[in-house]
């Protein structure tokens, strides 16, 4: 195990030979040709496979009062129909989990009820809609309070079905609210959306000899295991989850999904193999979302722009005892100020589970945040880059002792603001137009917490000096092979091209799979330690002096000697496994990283129509190990920025309790067309405290502020203040310049 | 899905008197809709007659000046006809701004004509919809119902039609021919084609079982300058919020027509009259019903807007 | 391979990939489905199964298709192309290396559905098929930025990789037409 305590020094990683090249992906050839194998599409690994379809229930709370699945059993090629009836021990996790099948109680809509498992899919899907279900309706909660103006719950305050869940206050916010010469008040709200990964949830599950192996769309195949093993009351050395390839998570792969539960149940009660995948139509619904919020902003400045007091409080919704959205939390570190007030509060409502999705806080909480800060900026007479600037700070504004281990954010700003032409922005909105467009620019900060986990991974040293690497980390399109790879090859001095790598299978060493903007950091540092010990074991059978050898060039040269690898290798390869785990310089100084975000909108000025016209980001996150994947991670982000400013918003039937427009044509996401210019500048800035790699996340960090920039953009073209995400026309439309009286 | 039979047809009659013994037989070309609702179970035929090999795949010039388009030519082939993207550019554009690639070279200029709503209770198989389970009630009243119907619909249904070419077709003596288990062809002006849900939303059209469209005739181009212009918050692949189609004559005098508003292409001829008087005469007068929910009115000062949007492009 | 189960099933037969093959169908089965399920050729993906995002996008006769929303048997006697005929790794096509180059990629999900459509609609604009955002109706549209950016919205990317396939697909349209 290798501790990461102290700050790194200089290490072979900073010759960034190959790390920190734009090299392109490894994985290229097979993604292109369709060659790499998703979960449901692994036909060969095990025979005899059948197919599962699975049936949401058609209610949100209630009870399934009967099951007559007669006519669906008496269907040719139906082998079996899985009902909560039927489906065999096994034990959910509760504590705010939804059952992966429900029964006798409905926890939400399109909670999964069956799973009809035959011969064809054709035959499993007929099957499920003869299957005759039959359900107690009960009433359920699924709209966020509407509060009446004035009306906010105090930071600890409970009220019916709203509870406290974190609050943080520095100073007297109140009163240093209440001396403030400028003040912004605002309330913002945001949407609930669907991650909308384009591969659903998916899995093959087999049983062998008690052991279960299955074929899953999943970030964290860790995590699966340990579900799964918990879920079946087996150990976890039973369970195999295998991922090489999953298309898009974005969080909704974070956790296990019924395709995964209910294909191992079936597969154990038929005996067979059983593949499963969510209908598209079922995804948003039986899955999770991120919850909508309501926020509360208010911020207190000097008239010089300093921030003297700052309150964001905030509500989201879950099922009882789930997660809340953290949406306050980049506003505790973000600016300066000595007086603050945070304060979350969660809604319990009967839709379905909220979770994780990119970003999860940030995204929305700088949603308002950032716009907050434009309205103040206005407020004061001030750029906003401006105002963003004079509230830096370089340590945690609750803690001065405790700095940032690297901060350029006001670099961000100023390289964002000089590349984009910020000068060029009319400082008063509704006054720049291009013939029947109306043109605005906007701006915002964007932040985003670096996470350390341990992580680890195996190095081998195969008998032709090439290099494997093996770990379950997964790749979900972050381009986790392609730096693995590359840290392998600068570690040991290898060319790019002889390194294999092996990700996504429960039997190679933990890792910390994929999600909040932690894979690329901590799993190339766990390999790093993988690297180091191989190094190690290699200057050990030469006797090398460690410090002395040099490896380049697929050769270790030191002591007046150069060995080929090659020529290391005997009859075994050499395996060197490692992990690398943290001490607490994530406690002693804040890791986080941070974006400058610009838009330019166009708003046409008879319909509303809002089209982008160009997007820059700036981005302060360590060292980047691949900019060309890395500027895709971001360039992603900025799309569904984009989504979620504009377009995306999974809504609710108040009555029946489900998200509507449950499918892809429904909930819409950006396509080609919605695209505008895209440009993102990367900071050259390592972070030391981060591991032995220098490097931070960055996968989410794209998306922080996007919406805000998107929002100030609008409200610079138009004059009109959208504060309810997403910003459609319909909020415009009786404030769009007036219709002329018809001419002659 | 359920199982059924399929079948190549042999001529527009043979298919025709197929599907009209078969209550449960329905006529598939393109697929993209009918295929789309058998899959959710909201269409179940147990037949299909696949109309693929009949000669309806060519565009006429008739003698009158219009066109005769067969049923089967391909959105993307009707599209990109000379003579469609000449003289009747409203339609052309219609088209292309409706659904994607992939789809219009499948969709076909009838299947396109009968595409069924985009109402998402009706898409939902557990909801209440008249349209799909006539007598269950109609969910998206009190739902979620931006993107529905403002105008024509009623107590029981507030679909709208979801397409774009048809609302282009509007524009035009548009003409729906067809021909039945007998052999008889019968001409319905495309006025008359879609009905209004009333009390049976169950039925789109006026089209009899086993009725099958051959045809959609055009009549000569008229005079004047042609728009669609389709409103949508994705910039593509959308369906349309507003659209309008319109014809204006240097005269101020025009034809108009708004999709995505109503059961069926709407058009009123008494509001074309007002065009010279501005679009808000138009759409007061188009609209004077109208009978929004809270989640769709936005509709009307946008079918306005956009109406105006139009007729300032006209002038310029 | 599964057995067909409650509907008789049918022969078909077509050509993939150049190469003549015949299936006993369920009538019900797509031509997705056909091709993923029962031919293991498994590069078209099943995003939604309901034409709403693209990744089976596969080309028939010449024309990309949502091979999700087509019967299987309907296609008797018809030329499919899907990613698997258009390039191998060993010998990839030129737009398959410029997806590589241009990062116009991240999961890989949508990958073989764009790339497939790419190619048939370059075809198109060369055949003089109209779109949305062409200026005059009457003049064959420029292989430009705009014009590809609509004529690719029907494959959704949500891994945000549009900016990479524009710049993927504009490389070689501009190789080809060079």
């Amino acid at each position: 195990m290798m501790k990461f305590d102290r700050p790194a020094e200089r290490n072979p990683i900073d010759d960034q030979t190959v790390v920190g090249q734009p090299t392109s992906r490894i994985d290229g050839a097979l993604k292109t040709t369709g060659q790499a194998r998703y979960a449901y599409e692994q036909h060969d690994v095990v025979p005899d496979q059948t197919y599962g379809y699975l049936v949401g229930a058609g209610i949100a709370r209630g009870r399934i009062r009967a099951i007559d699945s007669r006519a669906a059993r008496d269907l040719p090629g139906v082998i079996e129909v899985i009902t909560w009836e039927n489906a065999g021990d096994v034990t959910y996790p509760g504590g705010g989990t939804p059952d992966y099948l429900a029964g006798p109680e409905i926890q939400h809509y399109h909670q999964a009820v069956a799973l009809v498992v035959a011969e064809s899919f054709e035959a499993a899907r007929d099957g499920a809609f003869l299957l005759e279900i039959s359900y107690d309706r009960a009433p359920g909660r699924y709209a966020l309070p509407s509060l009446a103006e004035g009306d906010w719950p105090a930071p600890d305050e409970a009220r019916e079905g709203l509870e406290p869940v974190d609050s943080d206050t520095v100073g007297d916010f109140e009163a240093a609210f209440a001396a403030a010469p400028v003040r912004i008040e605002q309330r913002y709200q945001t949407s609930h959306e669907s991650h909308a990964m384009m591969e659903p949830h998916a899995t093959i599950a087999h049983w062998a000899d008690g052991r279960l192996t299955l074929w899953t769309a999943t970030q964290m195949v860790g995590w699966a295991q340990r579900s799964l093993a918990r879920l079946f009351g087996i150990e976890k050395s039973d369970v195999r989850v295998i991922a090489p390839y999953v298309g898009g998570g974005f969080g909704a792969k974070l956790a296990i999904q019924s395709d995964a539960v209910l294909a191992a149940m079936a597969a154990r009660k038929v005996g067979r193999p059983v593949k499963v995948a969510l209908t598209r139509p079922m995804v948003m619904n039986n899955t999770t979302h991120r919850s909508a919020t309501l926020q509360r902003v208010r911020l207190g400045a000097e008239r010089d722009g300093r921030l003297t007091a700052i309150a964001h409080q905030g509500i989201s919704g879950n099922l009882a005892e789930g997660r809340h959205e953290p949406a306050v939390s980049q506003t505790k570190l973000l600016y300066a100020g000595a007086n603050r007030l945070t304060a979350m509060h969660m809604a319990i409502l009967d839709l379905p589970k909220a979770s994780d999705m990119r970003a999860p806080g940030e995204a929305p909480g700088l949603m308002a945040l950032e716009v907050a800060m434009d309205e103040l900026a206005e407020a004061l007479g001030m750029d906003p880059v401006e105002l963003r600037i004079r509230n830096d700070t370089q340590s945690d504004p609750a803690d001065p002792e405790r700095p940032f281990s690297e901060r350029h954010l006001v670099e961000c700003l100023r390289t964002g603001a000089e590349r984009f032409g910020w000068s060029e922005r009319s400082t008063t909105p509704g006054t720049r137009r291009d013939g029947d467009w109306l043109l605005g620019m906007g701006m915002a900060a964007g932040y985003r917490d670096n996470l350390v986990r341990q992580s680890a991974a195996r190095i081998r040293l195969e008998q032709d000096g090439s290099l494997t690497v093996e770990t379950d980390m997964t790749d979900i399109g972050t381009g986790s092979y392609t730096i693995l790879a590359q840290t392998a090859a600068e570690m040991l001095g290898v060319p790019l091209g002889r390194v294999a790598v092996r990700l996504g299978d429960s039997d190679f060493p933990l890792s910390v799979g994929s999600g909040g903007q932690w894979g690329a950091n901590n799993a190339t540092a766990g390999l790093y330690a993988a690297c180091v010990r191989l190094r190690a074991m290699i200057c050990e059978m030469l006797q090398m002096p460690e410090a002395e050898a040099q490896f380049a060039d697929g050769a270790v040269t030191g002591a007046g000697r150069r060995v080929e690898l090659a020529e290391l290798v005997r009859d075994e390869a050499i395996s060197a496994e490692d992990r690398i785990e943290y001490g607490d310089l994530d406690e002693t100084h804040q890791q986080a990283t941070f974006a400058a975000h610009f838009v330019e909108a166009a708003v046409n000025a008879w319909t509303g129509e809002v089209r982008l016209r160009r997007m820059l980001s700036v981005c302060d996150a360590g060292r980047i190990l691949n900019p060309k994947t890395a500027r895709s991670q971001v360039i992603g982000s900025m799309t569904m920025g984009i989504g979620s400013a504009l377009m995306e918003e999974l809504a609710v039937d108040a009555g029946a309790g489900f998200f509507v427009n449950h499918d892809l044509a429904g909930y819409e996401v950006p396509v080609h067309a919605d695209l505008p210019e895209q440009e993102v500048i990367f900071l050259d800035h390592p972070d030391a405290f981060s591991s032995p790699m220098k490097a931070k996340g960055v996968g989410e960090l794209g998306l922080c502020g996007v919406g805000a920039a998107i929002a100030n953009a609008l409200y610079n073209a138009t004059g009109i203040r959208l504060r309810e995400y997403p910003l459609t026309l319909d909020g415009m439309l009786e404030r769009l310049p007036p219709l002329a009286p018809p001419g002659p | 899905m359920k199982a059924f039979s399929y079948e190549r047809a042999r001529s527009p009659q043979q298919a025709a008197a197929v599907v009209a013994a078969n209550p449960e037989a329905r006529f598939i070309a393109g697929g993209t809709n009918l295929i789309d609702l058998m899959k959710l179970q909201i269409e179940a035929p147990r037949h299909l007659v696949d109309v693929q090999d009949l000669d309806l795949h060519r565009i006429e010039a008739k003698e009158d000046g219009g066109l005769r388009i067969g049923a089967l030519v391909s959105n993307t082939a009707l599209a990109t006809d000379e003579r469609i993207r000449r003289d009747y550019g409203a339609v052309a554009r219609a088209i292309m701004a409706g659904a994607s690639g992939q789809l219009r070279n499948k969709a076909t200029t009838a299947g396109n004509l009968l595409q069924r709503t985009r109402c998402p209770y009706f898409y939902d198989t557990a909801q209440r919809c008249n349209k799909r389970a006539p007598g269950s009630g109609c969910a998206a009243i009190e739902g979620f119902s931006r993107g529905l119907g403002v105008i024509g619909t009623s107590e029981h249904c507030i679909a709208t039609y979801p397409g774009d070419m048809a609302v282009a077709l509007r524009l035009f003596e548009t003409v729906v021919e067809t021909v039945d288990a007998e052999g008889a062809v019968r001409m319905i002006p495309l006025a008359e084609f879609h009905r209004l849900p009333g009390t049976t939303p169950e039925r789109d059209t006026v089209l009899e079982q086993g009725e099958f469209i051959t045809a959609v005739h055009l009549g000569p181009p008229p005079e004047g300058r042609q728009f669609y212009q389709k409103v949508r918050d994705r910039a593509s692949y959308a369906f349309a919020l507003v659209s309008v189609a319109a014809l204006l004559r240097p005269d101020g005098t025009g034809r108009v027509a708004f999709g995505g508003v109503a059961p069926r292409p709407w058009r009123v001829e008494e509001a074309e009259e007002l065009l010279p008087q501005g679009a808000r005469a138009v759409t007061d007068r188009a609209f004077r019903d109208a009978r929004p929910t809270a989640g769709n009115a936005f509709k009307l000062p946008l079918a306005t807007r956009t109406l105006a949007y139009v007729m300032a492009q006209a002038k310029g | 391979m599964a057995p067909a189960s409650s509907t008789t099933s049918m022969k078909v037969s077509f050509r993939v990939n150049g190469t003549p093959r015949e299936l006993e169908l369920d009538p019900r089965v797509t031509l997705l489905d056909a091709l993923r399920e029962h031919l293991h050729l498994t590069g078209a993906k099943k995003g939604c199964d309901h034409g709403q995002c693209g990744a089976c996008t596969t080309i028939v006769n010449g024309a990309r298709i949502n091979a999700c929303l087509s019967l299987a048997v309907m296609h008797a006697g018809d030329e499919i192309t899907t990613i698997e005929g258009i390039g191998q790794p060993d010998a990839l096509h030129p737009l398959q290396a410029a997806f590589i180059e241009h990062d116009g990629y991240q999961c890989g999900y949508c990958t073989p559905g764009q790339i497939c459509s790419a190619l048939a609609m370059l075809e198109e604009i060369d055949r003089a098929v109209p779109s949305h955002v062409q200026e005059d109706l009457l003049q064959k549209a420029g292989i430009t930025e705009a014009e590809i950016r609509e004529r690719m919205s029907g494959n959704i990317c949500r891994c945000g990789a549009y900016a990479n396939i524009v710049a993927a697909i504009l490389e070689i349209a501009e190789g080809e037409t060079a």
